[in-house]
């Protein structure tokens, strides 16, 4: 069984068979009008028989329906280039000791939810004492100092503290994403921190559950960190860019 | 007693701990009211609606006077004077206000057994309707019925009022028997209520009286239809606690979100304001009949959930006391908890099981409002609809009394329609295969479960007592729940806050408190 990295495509029991399930609600009333619906849409993203395993009255006209098919499409893997966070990870110890012998100061970071979002369960947990997952948050590294302004910050109060702390970085969460919220509030900041003349000055970081580091970049952040990030994962990207800038490295 | 042999002991020690904290933050309630406690008056008063700038009149009347200095005498008055004066309904002194034309604090002063005789002849007149809506829901429930508990709760949120009524009306159809419309982002830090039918808002609606209305003839409809009385749910909570209260008692809410501490941890808003309104806030709810759900589930998504545990249960405690002197009656506590450890720990499910059944025990009448996993919700949808499962079983197990329902799609996106769905297959399936499995099942004497709710709630008792001796607000400045620190003079809405005068007059508490058609 030999790969084709160059022609790859969905596993389910047998190479190159495109497996794949999906599941979606139709508004229209449940019936062989709406499965045959269904079928033709998975035809339309590309699915070889299709197959309604399941469709469930959802009532007022709506029909929930769950699907296999396989897959004609492929994707070149070698050809696939990311943007990625280039930075080294290291841990408590070595992210203080770091600050210590290449930076020579303590940083000072400055995060919040910003905007209407109150969900602070991200920023807590790279910021707050405790942190989590048995990673402290950036509050106990000593050669840090950590303000966490909360949820429902304004992007100017943000700027504002951000100049009166002489902020070495800036963190951002942003966890409501209906109706791209977060890209708005996201593109703001970007334009006051440049409209005071201090986005050079300061490492920008955004991250969230729907935030992506490509997405950040595009957006005119620094980096950009999705689920799973811990607080060494920021804090390392952070000094880093630091020293990078101020030519410690 | 019960099946976790607790010591009744320590229950009733901890009980008499949260009396005393409850005590002594009565004082400072009692001594205080708050521009959000006298807009609920000029609402109770019939005022609604909003100025030529978009101001909500309540807000308008109640800034007027504030801003003279004189609402530490309570809007009542000043709106039952200018009644007198010029022969005007409330809402007409209210417009007139609006437009420029009346000062309140100008009008001269008339005869005060007039004005009293009006303030307490316009406050009957509400509670008499407040109670007759009260009747209907209970006449509607008799009629249409209710499901067996625990009831299944789940959240619409849409931002849109009348695509939440599709969106409810189906998970209404689909068996769900409370609906709740979550609010918009950053309504709870808005120092006003919005006015009339909203379209706009992220993750969430905007709670204004005119969305109630839709949302409660839309679910009458769909109760009616599908034989059972569909349950609505607000937010009382924020800086318009009370006035959300008002609203939820005049349009025949069924549940408020109304917890004592939530406003001061997780909006920071101030403490002194916050006490003030949910004592407020929650005599409407209890005159109206509608059942609080508190919010300690949310110390869980800050605070790790096995640790922290005795915070909840110390937590539910004082809310049990504030409730209990507004005059809330225990049947209608929707004290709240959650199940949120991490599903990594192992005997996971005995502890959420002994914090579950503990719940149960030492708040016997409450129906207790139980939440599901949020904080290792991951993404993998198909581990997430099985730690669903293992919250639904633990409910059933346990005798809870509303269950929001978890979604798989938690920390993806808010629910699809079919997300919905599949949670509420998830615990109709469950409920029902597993109906009277807590009757059949003891805990072994001693065993992990009996030991781990003995030692929760001592430690809830000791903690308790700390409060006692250093006070409730100390404690929270010391960050002793949710490992959030507030302080006394920090946070939103301070300067809401105002000491009553000795001729301070709000007719509705001693209706709401006494009048003798409560239930």
């Amino acid at each position: 069984m030999k790969v084709d990295l160059t022609r790859v495509k969905p596993y389910g029991d047998t190479l190159n068979d495109g497996a794949v399930q999906l599941s979606f609600t139709l508004p229209v009333p449940i019936g062989e009008g709406g499965k045959e619906a269904a079928r033709q849409l998975a035809i339309k993203m590309g699915l070889e028989n299709p197959e309604v395993v399941y469709m469930a009255d959802l009532e007022v006209g709506f029909t929930f329906f769950i699907i296999y098919g396989n897959l004609v499409h492929t994707v070149d893997y070698t050809a696939i280039e990311l943007p990625k966070i280039k930075t080294r990870e290291m841990n408590f110890y070595e992210i203080n000791q770091y600050i210590r012998e290449k930076i020579g100061r303590k940083v000072t970071v400055v995060a919040a939810c910003t905007g209407t979002d109150a969900h602070t369960v991200g920023i807590d947990a790279i910021m707050n004492m405790k942190g989590y997952a048995g990673e402290y948050g950036l509050e106990r590294y000593p050669e840090i100092n950590a303000y966490n302004l909360g949820s429902q910050v304004p992007n100017e109060e943000l700027v504002a503290k951000a100049i009166e702390l002489k902020a070495d970085a800036i963190l951002v969460s942003q966890v409501v994403t209906q109706k791209n919220v977060h890209i708005h509030n996201l593109t703001q900041l970007v334009e006051l921190l440049e409209a005071e003349g201090i986005r050079d000055k300061v490492v920008l970081v955004c991250g969230g559950p729907r935030i992506s580091h490509e997405l950040a970049v595009e957006l005119g952040y620094d980096a950009g960190f999705g689920p799973g990030t811990l607080a060494p994962d920021v804090a390392s990207f952070i000094v880093q860019e630091i020293a990078k800038r101020e030519g410690k490295e | 007693m019960g099946k976790l042999n607790l010591d009744r002991k320590m229950v009733d020690r901890a009980r008499s701990a949260a009396s005393h904290i409850a005590d002594s933050l009565q004082v400072h309630i009692n001594a205080h009211t708050t521009t959000s406690v006298e807009r609920t008056v000029a609402r109770l008063f019939g005022i609604d609606g909003v100025d030529a700038n978009g101001v909500p009149l309540p807000n308008v009347v109640v800034d007027q006077v504030h801003k003279g200095g004189e609402l530490s005498r309570g809007i009542a008055y000043w709106i039952a004077n200018a009644m007198v004066y010029y022969g005007y309904s409330a809402q007409e002194v209210a417009e007139e206000v609006g437009k420029g034309e009346i000062n309140l604090l100008e009008v001269p002063h008339q005869d005060d057994g007039k004005v009293k005789q009006l303030i307490d002849d316009m406050a009957e007149k509400m509670a008499d309707y407040i109670k007759q809506r009260r009747r209907e829901r209970e006449k509607y429930m008799e009629e249409w019925g209710l499901n067996t508990m625990p009831y299944l709760y789940v959240i619409v949120a849409t931002g849109n009022i009348y695509e939440d009524v599709v969106q409810a009306k189906a998970a209404a159809r689909q068996g769900a028997d409370i609906i709740a419309v979550i609010r918009t982002t950053g309504q709870s830090l808005l120092d006003y209520v919005p006015y009339g039918p909203t379209t706009e808002g992220f993750g969430g609606t905007y709670a204004t009286q005119e969305n109630f209305r839709i949302m409660r003839k839309a679910l009458d409809e769909v109760g009616q239809e599908a034989g059972r009385y569909i349950q609505l749910v607000n937010y009382c909570s924020g800086l318009c606690m009370p006035e959300i209260a008002a609203m939820g008692a005049m349009e025949r809410l069924d549940m408020m979100l109304n917890d004592a501490m939530y406003g001061i941890l997780f909006r920071d808003i101030n403490i002194e304001r916050t006490f003030v309104d949910q004592h407020f806030s929650r005599m409407i709810n209890a005159y109206a009949g509608i059942v609080i759900n508190t919010g300690e589930d949310n110390y869980l998504t800050t605070a790790d959930a096995y640790k922290e545990a005795h915070t909840v249960l110390a937590s539910q405690f004082i809310n049990e006391q504030l409730a209990l002197r507004s005059g809330l009656p225990e049947e209608q506590m929707g004290l709240g908890h959650a199940f949120e450890m991490n599903p990594d720990l192992e005997d996971g499910l005995l502890y959420e099981i002994a914090q579950a059944q503990m719940a149960r025990e030492i708040f016997p009448k409450a129906p207790l409002k139980y939440m599901p996993p949020t904080k290792y919700m991951t993404g993998n949808i198909f581990r997430g609809h099985i730690q669903d499962a293992m919250f639904n079983l633990t409910a059933v197990l346990t005798g809870q009394g509303i269950q929001l329902l978890g979604m798989l799609t938690e920390a993806i996106h808010t629910p699809f329609m079919h997300d919905r769905f599949l949670s509420i297959q998830n615990a109709r399936y469950i409920f029902n295969n597993a109906r009277h499995l807590g009757d059949e099942v003891l805990f072994k004497k001693d065993g992990k479960i009996q030991r781990r709710a003995q030692e929760v709630l001592k430690k809830a008792c000791e903690m308790l007592e700390e409060i006692q001796e250093i006070g409730l607000v100390a404690a929270i400045e010391k960050g002793m729940f949710a490992d959030i620190k507030r302080s006394r003079t920090g946070g939103k809405g301070r300067d809401g806050v105002i000491k009553k005068d000795e001729d301070y007059y709000n007719p509705f508490f001693h209706i709401f408190l006494n009048r003798g058609d409560r239930t």
